[in-house]
């Protein structure tokens, strides 16, 4: 077992557990610190797939900004243990039940599939990094760059008409 | 690493996300939770984007770029939707001072 291995198993087993610790923890705080668990492991796959440019992109975005903002929404609206809404228990269990179904189907579904030669090459190859990931999206993936911008700017506008006080 | 790994890695993700949203009723965690699908569907376009590699080094060095574009593309859209989703919540808080989404369903009338 080489360190790739060590190290795929660990991320996978850090990102399984914390990914449950945030759905079954009561108290919001909790649960955001979790789910960054989750991220910094999905990002450390990145990295073992050599994928550097999405390992940064995910860590800052996802990692940083995106999970500062569901804290800073929970802090503005003082949750805690307390004030958290609880569902009935037949409904819980049956929740449980639904995405236990569906991850049974999907496993059986995929268990047969041969896909045992198929390799995701670990450690190897350049197509993640900044400069060949660059020149792809400027060459083939202008126009979708440009309407993503413009997708930012009707979110932002749309956030403060949502947000104002009328 | 053989690819079915990482295939049971993500749809194990995707699942404890599903069960998630079926169980929690705070409307951020369960926004929480779709992120953390989002996410799994990610990781499993960039296991995709190298599987191919060794195959296609010799005549395409730049193989599986498009994929991991597809998911900075995902990454894109998934942040303008957080910023939006929660000026929703941050505005349902503020009308009903609760972000129990049994209390949305007076949309209905």
């Amino acid at each position: 077992m080489n360190i790739t291995q060590v190290l795929f198993w660990f991320l996978s087993i850090l990102a399984i557990v914390s990914a449950i610790s945030m759905v079954i923890s009561k108290n919001p705080v909790h649960s955001i610190l979790w789910l960054i668990v989750v991220f910094v492991a999905i990002s450390g796959h990145y990295i073992l797939l050599n994928a550097q440019f999405l390992f940064i992109v995910n860590l800052i975005v996802y990692a940083g900004a995106i999970m500062v903002l569901f804290l800073f929404v929970v802090m503005l609206m003082n949750l805690n243990t307390d004030s958290e809404p609880q569902k009935n228990r037949w409904l819980k269990i049956a929740g449980v039940i639904t995405g236990g179904s569906l991850l049974l189907v999907l496993v059986a579904a995929l268990k047969r599939a041969d896909l045992k030669t198929q390799l995701a090459e670990t450690n190897i190859g350049d197509i993640g990094l900044v400069h060949n990931l660059g020149m792809t999206l400027f060459h083939d993936y202008v126009i979708p760059f440009e309407i993503s911008s413009v997708l930012f700017l009707s979110a932002m506008v749309g956030v403060v008409v949502i947000g104002k006080k009328d | 690493m053989p690819i079915n790994y990482y295939i049971f890695l993500s749809v194990a993700l995707f699942c404890i996300g599903v069960a998630g949203v079926l169980t929690r009723r705070n409307a951020i965690i369960i926004f929480m939770c779709i992120e953390l699908m989002l996410n799994s569907v990610n990781l499993l376009l960039v296991a995709f984007s190298k599987m191919h590699w060794h195959a296609m080094a010799a005549t395409n060095p730049g193989a599986g770029a498009n994929a991991q574009l597809f998911v900075f593309f995902i990454m894109i859209v998934a942040a303008a939707e957080v910023s939006v989703g929660l000026a929703i919540i941050v505005m349902m808080y503020r009308n009903t001072h609760s972000i129990d989404v049994n209390f949305l369903n007076r949309l209905k009338h």
